[in-house]
């Protein structure tokens, strides 16, 4: 299957969509050593360049990418669904 | 895989000996107000150009200090052969050409007071002439690798930057590290979240006390305001390109040190003693990151790009990279290094770093970057805050 999704670290929580990815699509998720990480059915059109839930992510719980916490999840997040400034937030600078 | 130590390097070398890839005249105004007759001057002499800015007046204390430094750092850069320096009045005017002459180029100070513009510009024109004809003289010679101090800064960030122009870039620093170049970095506001990377790469104590007093002045900064970055700090830009938070921003800019280490914490516009990679105190907006780079003595800058800032500098050629596939399709006349394959995984890391590299190779012999074919001349002071 040719890869959709690309990784920073084999176990994050979210990968980059490397095109324009359609609702309802499968793709393949591979980390950039290119090693397979599975493969994901997209719950949302994702634009290239946004992220996509590799996993259910609760409310509340830290989001992975580079093998780190990014942000936190402001909302529950299906596994396949778009992920950006409307799900997560910021740890940082709050106010 | 390229060794840097093999690249044919040549520049023009300086009486301080330092080595420019780039051979300008410059005329620098002082102050906002001088930008008329620096152009002036620009304007009659061929291979002269002004400097225009918009600030130099009423400025006091240590924001008045960091426009001395950026101001006489630029006419000390090693790209710069020889430098007039116009200003209203003698006295900040010689403060500028003092410093500059301690790099042994030639340099001149003129002042408009009890003067005016016209006369102002003759005689600076005379002088400019001169310059021109001593700097067009100068030949381009042989240099080490070791001997190049170059910055890095990346804009317009998206995920795609973390993912391949900016490893690309840290790939290459870890190369020019081992042979010894001198390499600044910067951007405080835009390690947050990555903080702990770099101070892990600090080499001492003391280094890490500095950088650690230089963030934590940043972020009081920010918090003192009480507003949510977000729109600023990612940029609506950024955000468009996907990136979501600070955190996973940062982590996407520290991806350009490589495994480098982080030998001084340097005030902005400070040049960086010893070679390695050195960390600046530095605002994360391009065109002011730059200017303050070339104050430092960097004389080619690595950007990389996501969504497409089209940033240049006046005097230090600025080298751009993308990965992102849109980006390098609609905006293609800006990007000197396409990385797009790292996506698609038809290229890796040492790949694009071996490409980086060779247009690395390319620019310092002379060949203009995209920038610098496009006029993109962006020379921007950094303001600590209000003038008296």
């Amino acid at each position: 299957m040719k890869h959709g999704v690309l990784l920073h670290e084999s176990h994050d929580d979210v990968g980059v969509a490397v095109e324009d990815l359609k609702k309802g699509s499968t793709v393949g998720a591979l980390t950039l050593e290119g090693k397979a990480a599975g493969k994901v059915k997209l719950l949302h059109n994702v634009p290239l360049g946004h992220k996509v839930a590799l996993r259910d992510i609760a409310k509340d719980k830290p989001v992975i990418k580079y093998g780190r916490p990014v942000g936190k999840a402001v909302a529950d997040i299906k596994r396949g669904a778009h992920v950006h400034t409307h799900n997560v937030k910021t740890l940082r600078w709050t106010v | 895989m390229i060794d840097p130590k093999k690249l044919k390097l040549t520049g023009f070398k300086r009486p301080d000996g330092r080595f420019g890839v780039r051979n300008h005249v410059v005329i620098l105004p002082v102050d906002d107000i001088s930008n008329a007759a620096a152009e002036g001057v620009a304007s009659l002499i061929k291979g002269t150009m002004a400097l225009p800015h918009a600030y130099g007046r009423l400025q006091f204390g240590e924001d008045l200090e960091l426009t001395f430094r950026t101001l006489s750092g630029t006419g000390r850069n090693p790209n710069v052969a020889a430098c007039i320096v116009i200003g209203i009045e003698p006295v900040w005017t010689e403060r500028i050409v003092k410093e500059i002459r301690k790099t042994g180029k030639p340099v001149e100070g003129f002042y408009i007071e009890r003067t005016g513009d016209l006369m102002t510009i003759a005689k600076a024109a005379r002088k400019a002439q001169e310059f021109v004809q001593y700097a067009t003289q100068i030949q381009r010679e042989a240099f080490p690798v070791s001997k190049l101090v170059m910055s890095t800064k990346c804009g317009e960030s998206d995920t795609t930057t973390g993912l391949s122009s900016c490893p690309t870039v840290g790939r290459v620093f870890e190369r020019l590290d081992k042979c010894g170049a001198t390499m600044i970095f910067g951007e405080t506001s835009e390690l947050t979240g990555g903080e702990d990377i770099i101070q892990s790469r600090c080499v001492n104590s003391k280094v890490l006390a500095k950088f650690n007093y230089m963030f934590e002045d940043y972020t009081n900064l920010i918090k003192s305001q009480g507003v949510d970055l977000l729109g600023s700090q990612p940029t609506e830009g950024n955000i468009r390109g996907g990136l979501t938070t600070i955190e996973e921003k940062a982590m996407g800019n520290i991806q350009k040190i490589g495994r480098c280490k982080v030998q001084s914490a340097l005030e902005p516009a400070v040049e960086p003693k010893g070679k390695g990679l050195h960390f600046m105190d530095s605002s994360s907006a391009a065109a002011e990151h730059i200017t303050l780079c070339g104050a430092g003595g960097s004389v080619v800058h690595y950007f990389p790009t996501g969504q497409g800032n089209v940033i240049g500098n006046p005097i230090v050629p600025v080298i751009k990279l993308s990965g992102n596939p849109l980006t390098v399709r609609t905006m293609s006349e800006h990007i000197d290094v396409d990385v797009t394959g790292i996506l698609k995984m038809t290229m890796n890391l040492d790949q694009a770093a071996d490409h980086a590299l060779k247009v690395l190779e390319q620019t310092i012999n002379g060949r203009m970057t995209a920038a610098e074919t496009l006029r993109h001349d962006e020379f921007s002071i950094t303001k600590l805050y209000r003038s008296a």
